[in-house]
């Protein structure tokens, strides 16, 4: 019997718990959420706003989930970790003493220092449940909205509350859209598309001051707007961790066992930063997959099985207003190997391929089989086995030699 | 378990898995009503490498990487059958991403699609299979 304890009730704390009863079905595991929410998705906020999910559905697993699981879910604030008793405590003086320990505590949005900020009424972040049924509550026919940043979670706002509003205007001190995921060029093609929607861009431009419901833009424009949301990009919570005396850097830092540095102290999803197989370093990878099987090998080991991680890499598929975008890996600049190029209407496809692999591509418009380029990149294949025209028009599985392929299709994988 | 297997030297590149797959999946009872001037969705798919070709579907991996990657928590696998859950799913496609078969696709409603062996519809098994002229796709237990 072991005494495990997660903080956290997020996507990576589902994955721990189902990780440590593939082992272990029996020793007790207690879950300290700080949200007073079971476990949802949340990347299905803007969704919700947009009418196409709804709270119930945004359940990320069954009603029963933690009482199958003889889960103790405690509704508190986990303030520090004891390492010398083994225990966390918690919020009012109470604790859970553990054996092992798992740290999925997420991440936070980072709200930047602009002044006039703290007067601005009607403004909001967009991350959990209840900042979107806060945003929500405020969301007027004619609201004027101003976003301060274009990355996945400014966008995805957007897309979410532009029929209900008015307006929307996007900010960003980047020179594109979806910074963390498109290169330029493919940047254009989405942020062309948005544009079409209705959606108001800014970009090498922020808010510098804001004077009540004004804007006022490091270029001297000004954006008049009813409500503001704060999209700048998010922070992991690093801090318990690091109070505990644990190694972090912009996140707690993991080996491919989710081990931290310190004894019987693991960590997974969005507060960690492991190793990055697509660049060969340790990076913060705070996307959804990730989040779920970095908690599923948490638990295998914490419950004493044997698991690791080897082969993470940045990956995202998302869609703005009917347009879909799949991307893995990581890109270059042109000159350091080949850039594959191919346009459709309204879509673009890049490869990247350098040294004889494919080491990353964004696809906007048609993403049927874009797995198989992911799979390409996650396996680093060496693509001299792979028939490189057939690659580059279609994703599909004609591009293998026909005894992989053969191994793929009628073998159990 | 019983899976979907392809044996590529039989087929005839004839396409009916598809139309049989996605008339099963249609609801409908007559197969022209289902299937007539429509866009179809089929969950079986063929694909061409030179002279060859062969059916390419769900393998029902052991180990699936879209039940882990699923951002709506919509893809489970039960009974060794890997479903999705369409009134979850929002189609942002994380599945078509992160599947190293181009198995699953969007369907007609925007949510994800792949083949779920026809356990659940009027059909009772793979259709693909049971019409298949050619014994191109097979639905048998093979040794892991």
């Amino acid at each position: 019997m072991s005494r495990f304890v997660i903080i956290g009730n997020g996507i990576a704390a589902a994955g721990c718990i189902e990780g440590i009863r593939s082992v272990d079905k029996d020793s007790p595991i207690s879950v300290i959420s700080a949200e007073k929410h079971k476990v949802y998705s949340r990347p299905l906020i803007s969704y919700y706003l947009e009418g196409r999910t709804s709270l119930e559905k945004m359940n990320y697993r069954s009603e029963d989930f933690y009482k199958k699981n003889g889960v103790q879910l405690i509704y508190d604030t986990a303030e520090m970790i004891d390492t010398k008793k083994g225990t966390v405590g918690l919020s009012g003086g109470r604790s859970a003493a553990f054996d092992k320990v798992c740290i999925a505590a997420g991440s936070a949005p980072f709200v930047p220092k602009i002044s006039g900020l703290d007067k601005v009424k009607n403004k909001f972040t967009f991350m959990t449940i209840d900042d979107t049924l806060a945003l929500e509550k405020s969301l007027k026919k004619d609201s004027r909205v101003l976003i301060v940043g274009a990355g996945l979670i400014g966008l995805k706002c957007a897309e979410g509350i532009f029929d209900r509003v008015s307006s929307v205007t996007v900010c960003d001190l980047a020179d594109r859209v979806l910074s963390s995921i498109l290169d330029k060029d493919c940047a254009q093609v989405m942020q062309k598309h948005l544009e079409k929607k209705g959606i108001r861009f800014m970009l090498c431009d922020t808010a510098e001051r804001f004077e009540d419901t004004k804007a006022v833009m490091k270029s001297g424009k000004t954006v008049d707007f009813d409500i503001l949301v704060l999209a700048v990009g998010v922070r992991a919570n690093t801090q318990l961790a690091a109070n505990a005396g644990a190694q972090v850097d912009r996140g707690i830092i993991i080996d491919t066992a989710m081990r931290t540095s310190l004894e019987n102290i693991y960590a997974a999803g969005d507060c960690t930063q492991g190793h990055d197989s697509s660049v060969g370093t340790s990076r913060v990878l705070a996307i959804l997959p990730n989040a779920y099987m970095q908690g599923f090998c948490a638990g295998v080991n914490m419950a004493g099985g044997e698991s690791s991680i080897t082969d993470a890499i940045p990956m995202n598929s998302i869609g703005f207003f009917g347009l879909h975008c799949a991307s893995a890996g990581s890109y270059f600049e042109k000159g350091e190997g080949e850039i594959y190029e191919q346009k459709s209407c309204g879509g673009i496809k890049r490869l990247y391929i350098k040294d004889g692999r494919l080491t990353g591509y964004i696809i906007i418009g048609d993403v049927t089989g874009a797995g198989i380029y992911t799979s390409l990149v996650r396996e680093k294949t060496d693509l001299s086995g792979v028939d490189m025209e057939e690659l580059k028009k279609n994703a599909t599985l004609a591009i293998f030699l026909p005894q992989t392929r053969r191994k793929k299709l009628g073998g159990v994988v | 378990m019983k899976r979907v297997y392809v044996n590529e030297q039989w087929c005839l590149g004839c396409h009916l898995c598809e139309y049989n797959c996605a008339f099963a999946n249609s609801g409908e009872t007559d197969m022209v009503k289902a299937l007539k001037d429509k866009p179809i969705y089929p969950r079986v798919h063929i694909e061409q490498s030179g002279d060859i070709t062969y059916a390419v579907s769900c393998r029902h991996c052991k180990d699936p990487l879209c039940v882990k990657s699923c951002i709506a928590g919509a893809i489970s696998k039960q009974d060794g059958v890997v479903k999705i859950d369409k009134t979850k799913c929002v189609g942002c496609l994380t599945c078509v991403l992160v599947c190293p078969y181009g198995a699953v696709r969007p369907g007609e409603t925007g949510a994800a699609s792949k083949c779920e062996l026809c356990l659940e519809n009027s059909c009772g098994e793979p259709a693909c299979v049971k019409g298949c002229p050619n014994n191109a796709i097979v639905y048998e237990e093979r040794q892991e």
